[in-house]
């Protein structure tokens, strides 16, 4: 390992703008004759939208116009849409609602906009967006899914009769059914994943400029994926031709899913650029983000674990209900089908797994992808069965785990997905080793003297990442291919710029990606500059979620870099007279192995531009590009262990102690991954702990700013204990798994294991709040006076 | 309108802005320091934190005409120069942050707390002094990491000089 | 926020009368919940009268029984002073243990006071220790000045210029909090006083905001020890009940928090 390649703990070279106030968020851009962007807002959860009198607003000081749903349907803005294309099992296609950036017709959330004010100031706009009159006719509204799907239920769009998108079935009914007979032992329970907020830090913001002398548009938006979000934007919201669209995501303060999706609020902005031809600002508040950033989770699921007198998995069956809110987002579709669904086979070795899902419309605002998607949900309803298994089989939770798991690779899942390299054995064992769960029973003692209850949970994960081949993901619906592109760009002089369709919100690339061209080119760190989040200077890309940017970014990366050693080998080979296949590159160096015959790397770089001396036929330059479209999925897996600590008398949970043990592949900066993990499991401990969406029937949302929705602080958390173990990945050329979403995939049932096994009490919901885990201990009896005594 | 005049990382700043003018959205708007951030509505996320008269302060939930005379600091203004301020480098060191959105608060936050307890400083009570400073992206660990290396490094003189 | 005008008071006096002059004016003191609310259009005022630079709110000192602190003092301001943690340490532990750091620095005592929040600390400490609040015009006992939630016995335009709090014996506050925002669920300040009476009072917990809980007091009259409480607890009938906590929740926090509070007695560190 060098001090800078593959595998160094390399502090991050883009460090040095944030910590010193100097990073560019599209907040803090401005364009000159820049004005601002308020929205009218439903407070109503379902509304049939009236007259709007925008007389009085348009009045008001500094305002420059007041537009509306009808204005820009008439403009022919299309309606947004959701780009997975699901089937129920029927063979219907899914029910998708028409969602127009402004409503002018019908309003079915709390939030959802209906105009816009454009104004001198932020606060004329806010002011005047007030003073916008609309008459609402109310409608009943339904924020559950179950009462969404009940008999009589507020009808939410024309197109989903029954509020039900699709019906949607995996894997073999009547061959699960038949094991079930057969069982000698069934684990049945009722789960709910809880819906969470996703909290970036950075609030949603677009600048658009329009450019009426080129009719060109300029976006600068929150996004986790430009060219995806040009793309939309062009293709089916007709704001403009992608080559009249420039859209870039500069720093982006945190995605975790929320910035994938292609908003009303951006879509508004460019529109309304050239329709009053000034540039428009719109930065969403906290409030608004709470309102309208797509939510995630959201299901009601019950499942059936069947087992055979080994104490062997034999069939799994599960039905689920997820919560789609008003609309479908934009990836919305495959979150509880293929990322969700296809995972359920955990660790295990299922002969036999059937799946249900039914998706359902809600008033709430729209849930699509969220940190994890669908494999958070998944695990959590495999590793609370897991455990729970476990105890009413009376064996160990690490044991009943150890029986069932994989350990032939490749394994074929009955849920689709083709499980390349693993090792779970491995990771368990380097868990349970690092919170010495052999201890267990004696703090549990020592805890119990304090009045401490103490409660010791498992969770075994894992994930498919690196989402995917793209011939496979079409065949499943899917609306692009999910490939990565990059450009490896090397200077006259040496120096190396890469352009990605990746996009780092926090990932730390700028490092990363760096650090693979340093290891394969021999050039220092310094000496590299990664490009992205432009659509003006990167080819295309498809960004960053599912934690596809080191598997597939960097894989792409890899290709590109393959084709410029390639050519500078030939230049090399052809200045220096030697075989190609005698030459390599390292240290800055271009030698023929085993001679002291060199050049330096600047040396190749210049012959390549000045063209004087090049192999005959050859094209001057060195630059190359590649897309890499991956062999499979990628899947990272791990082993999680959560030492809790409740207070009896408030029912107040401290997580004592959290391991991770994960295998993620071949690691790039084991610093980064770590902090990837760190964020990941902090994001768990806060869905199991903390963190709940609460809309009251109605449809309003309750947990509607920081005083209600609770955030983890730094005191909710202990240090994290994470390590890794590593089966290299065979799917890729640098055998990276990924590991942005591991973290919260794995770590809340971890959590809810633990707790429950310290109150004696398997009935506990997520969030796991102290009222409700010292209601769960009352009801269990004793516990309270077994920690007294 | 008011005119508010306070030193700003050591500047003189003189302007006339609109009186419910907030002293996060004069830092950025009016004097283009958009290092401080704004990262909730409710004062509670701790992004638009900066020193004022010496202590932290959530500019946010202030009016710039509050600060009137006063001196205020920000994350620009926290490195002597090109010497990045310790607390800065601790945070580049340890991977204390992620995307960067609540670094300028943390680390603005961070520079207090060790300004009042010096360098016996621990774990828990960083960890409780962060409650108004949320983080979504690095789970808190190598941030409370960065703030406990760099009270180690500053040592005890830090808290003479806040004294 | 709404438009309003900013206007600064060097003297009592003077924000008196700038307040007077506008049709619909609020003082400004820490601002951290004034602003808040304003800032999310809550609230409307058309002056901010800004009580931050009058000299005279700021003090902090002791005579005789009583520990007199000014409106205008922050609560970072009382959880360091000596005077406060010599003379009554839970004091300065309860309000080093509000909000954060950066609410601590702004946040005052007049403004927490004047305020009422049901679920703000100050108001159980200014209950328990016999407080008196010192206006412009006048002196309350804390008694009858909290009259319910968000309201005081302030009237319109009075100002709360200092606060005197009867320093007890000994006393104790312990709180839990709100895992959201963090305001007290149940906070519970007991403290026994020179002349034997004691005092406790709970808030955060209470339908009607902050509160005496007369059954503890006196089973604590004779015996001022956690164990005096045992078996004794509030109705859940005047409990508040939140997506946070029910009634039934709070009354058993309210019980379980009196009990730490007794155990905390003469700490100049909240439990939390
Ligand atoms: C994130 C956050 C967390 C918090 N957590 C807690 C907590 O845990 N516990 C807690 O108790 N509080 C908490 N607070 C509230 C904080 O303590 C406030 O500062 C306090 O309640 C109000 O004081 P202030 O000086 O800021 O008053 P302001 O916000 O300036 O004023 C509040 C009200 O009182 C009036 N007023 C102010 N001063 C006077 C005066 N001298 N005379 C008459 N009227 C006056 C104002 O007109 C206004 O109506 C929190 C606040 C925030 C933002
Ligand atoms: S922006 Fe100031 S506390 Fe959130
Ligand atoms: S680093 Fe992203 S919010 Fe802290």
């Amino acid at each position: 390992m060098s001090v800078e390649g593959i595998g160094a703990r390399v502090a991050r070279k883009e460090d040095k703008r944030f910590i010193t106030g100097q990073g560019r968020y599209v907040d803090d851009m401005s364009v000159p004759g820049m004005k601002h962007a308020a929205f009218v807002r439903s407070p109503h959860a379902h509304a049939r939208v009236g007259a709007i009198n925008a007389e009085a607003a348009r009045a008001m000081p500094g305002v420059v116009a007041v537009l509306t749903g009808a204005e820009m349907a008439a403009d022919g803005i299309g309606n947004l849409i959701c780009g997975w294309m699901i089937h129920s099992k029927d063979g219907s296609p899914m029910n998708m609602g028409a969602w127009p950036a402004l409503a002018s017709e019908t309003v079915r959330f709390v939030g959802q906009a209906v105009a816009v004010v454009i104004a001198e100031t932020k606060s004329q706009a806010r002011d005047a967006a007030e003073a916008v009159e609309v008459e609402w006719e109310e409608l009943p509204a339904v924020s559950d899914v179950l009462g969404a799907i009940a008999e009589g239920a507020p009808q939410i769009h024309p197109e989903a009769p029954g509020n039900l998108i699709y019906d949607w079935e995996i894997g073999t009914k009547d061959e699960v059914e038949k094991a079930f007979g057969e069982a000698a032992h069934v684990t049945r329970m009722d789960l709910t994943n809880n819906r969470l907020i996703p909290n970036a830090m950075e609030p949603r913001a677009a600048l658009a400029r329009y450019d009426a002398a080129d009719d060109h548009f300029t976006l600068w938006t929150t996004s986790q994926n430009p060219h995806t979000a040009r793309l939309v934007l062009s293709a089916f919201y007709n704001v403009a031709p992608e080559h009249k669209l420039r859209v870039v995501a500069p720093d982006v303060g945190g995605g975790f899913g929320s910035k994938i999706y292609i908003y009303p609020e951006e879509i508004t902005c460019l529109w309304a650029a050239k329709k009053t031809g000034v540039p428009v600002k719109w930065t969403g508040d906290r409030s608004e983000a709470f309102l309208t950033d797509a939510h995630g989770r959201d299901h009601v699921t019950v499942a059936e674990m069947a087992f055979d007198a080994n104490n062997r998995i034999t069939a799994f069956k599960i039905d689920t209900i997820a919560n789609f809110g008003a609309y479908m987002s934009l990836f919305s579709s495959a979150v509880p089908t293929y990322l969700y669904a296809t995972l359920l086979s955990g660790q295990y070795d299922i002969p036999l797994i059937h799946c249900n899902v039914r998706a359902v419309y809600t008033n709430t605002a729209p849930v699509d992808a969220y940190r994890g998607a669908g494999r958070p949900e998944a695990t959590f309803v495999v590793e609370r069965m897991m455990e729970t298994a476990a105890r009413e089989l009376s064996v160990s939770p690490a044991e009943l785990r150890r029986t069932n798991f994989i350990r032939e690779f490749p394994h074929q899942t009955p849920v689709i997905m083709l499980y390349d390299a693993g090792d779970y054995e491995a990771s368990l064992n380097a868990a349970l080793e690092a919170s010495d769960y052999a201890g267990f029973a004696a703090r549990k003692a020592e805890a119990q003297r304090r009045g401490r209850l103490r409660g010791i949970g498992i969770s075994c994960y894992i994930e498919a990442c690196g989402i995917a081949p793209s011939k496979a993901v079409g065949s499943l619906g899917a609306g692009v291919g999910l490939w990565e592109s990059a450009e490896v760009r090397v200077n006259p002089v040496g120096t190396i710029e890469v352009l990605t369709g990746s996009h780092s919100h926090g990932q730390g690339h700028e490092t990363t990606f760096a650090q693979l061209v340093a290891s394969r080119l021999g050039v220092p760190l310094d000496n590299i500059a990664i490009v992205h989040g432009d659509t003006d200077s990167v080819q295309f890309g498809m960004g960053t979620y599912g934690s596809r940017s080191g598997a597939v970014g960097m894989s792409a990366i890899s290709r590109a870099i393959d084709k410029v050693e390639a050519k500078a080998k030939k230049i090399a080979a052809h200045l220096l007279e030697a075989s190609e296949g005698d030459i390599e590159i390292a240290d800055g160096e271009v030698r023929v192995a085993g001679t002291d015959k060199k050049l330096g790397w600047h040396e190749v770089c210049l012959a390549a531009y000045t063209g004087h001396n090049l192999p005959d036929g050859m094209e001057p330059g060195l630059k190359e590009g590649a897309f890499y479209d991956p062999a499979n999925f990628t899947f990272p897996a791990g082993a999680y262990v959560c030492e809790v600590e409740i207070d009896p008398e408030t029912g107040h949970t401290d997580i004592v102690q959290f391991v991770a043990a994960d295998d993620f592949g071949r690691i790039i900066n084991p610093m980064i991954v770590e902090g990837q993990v760190h964020g990941g499991i902090a994001q768990g401990i806060g869905q199991a702990l903390l963190e709940g969406c609460v809309y009251d029937e109605g449809g309003q949302l309750i947990t509607a700013t920081y005083n209600d929705y609770a955030m983890p602080r730094a005191h909710d958390l202990p240090s994290f204990r994470v390590s890794t173990t590593e089966t290299i990945c065979p799917s890729n050329p640098l055998g990276i798994k990924g590991c942005g979403e591991a973290g919260a995939i794995g770590s809340p049932p971890a959590v809810i294991n633990a707790i429950t096994d310290a109150i004696g009490n398997n009935d506990l919901s997520m969030p796991a709040t102290p009222e409700k885990v010292w209601r769960a201990l009352h009801a269990a009896g004793g516990g309270l006076r077994e920690a007294a005594e | 309108m008011v005119t508010v005049s306070m030193t700003v990382n050591g500047r003189q700043v003189s302007k006339e802005v609109e009186d419910r003018r907030l002293l996060v959205d004069f830092l950025r708007e009016d004097l283009g320091l958009t290092g401080t951030h704004v990262g909730c509505d409710t004062s509670q996320c701790g992004a638009c934190v900066v020193h004022l008269d010496g202590k932290a302060v959530k500019s946010c939930t202030m009016l710039a005409a509050q600060a009137d005379g006063a001196s205020v600091k920000t994350i620009e203004g926290l490195a002597d120069g090109a010497e990045l301020h310790p607390l800065q480098a601790a945070f580049k060191e340890h991977h204390g942050l992620q995307c960067g959105f609540c670094t300028p608060g943390m680390i603005m936050s961070g520079a207090d707390i060790i300004a009042r307890h010096g360098s016996d400083l621990d774990e828990a009570t960083v960890r409780l002094e962060l409650e108004g400073n949320i983080c979504r992206c690095t789970g808190y660990h190598n941030i409370v990491k960065a703030i406990l290396a760099a009270a180690g490094e500053m040592g005890g003189g830090m808290k003479q000089a806040a004294e | 926020m709404y438009s309003l005008s900013y206007r600064r008071a060097s003297s009592v006096e003077e924000a008196r009368r700038l307040f007077k002059e506008a049709s619909d004016a609020a003082y400004l003191a820490g601002g951290h919940t004034l602003l808040p609310a304003m800032k999310q259009r809550l609230a409307a005022h058309d002056v901010l009268v800004d009580l931050g630079a009058i000299a005279d709110m700021k003090g902090i000192g002791v005579s005789g029984d009583g520990l007199t602190i000014g409106g205008g003092v922050t609560h970072a301001e009382v959880a360091g002073s000596q005077e406060v943690k010599g003379a009554i340490p839970s004091l300065a532990a309860l309000a080093g243990s509000i909000g954060d750091a950066q609410v601590r620095h702004r946040g005052t005592l007049g403004g927490s006071i004047a305020n009422n929040d049901p679920a703000a600390d100050y108001p159980a400490a200014a209950l328990a220790l016999a407080a008196t609040i010192r206006t412009d015009g006048r002196e309350i006992a804390a008694d009858d000045f909290f009259t319910a939630l968000y309201e005081t016995a302030l009237e319109e335009g009075e100002i709360v210029t200092g606060v005197s709090f009867r320093i007890p014996e000994t006393a104790g506050y312990a709180k839990f909090r709100n895992p959201a925002s963090r305001y007290p669920m149940a906070g519970v300040f007991v403290a026994r006083h020179k002349d034997g009476t004691v005092r406790v009072a709970v808030t955060g917990a209470g339908n009607e905001g902050v509160f005496r809980w007369s059954e503890a007091e006196q089973a604590l009259s004779g015996n001022f020890a956690a164990e005096a409480l045992a078996g004794l607890s509030v109705d859940p009938d005047m409990m508040m009940g939140d997506i946070h906590g029910s009634p039934e929740y709070r009354a058993n926090l309210v019980a379980v928090m009196a009990r730490r509070a007794l155990g905390s007695l003469g700490s100049a560190e909240a439990i939390i």
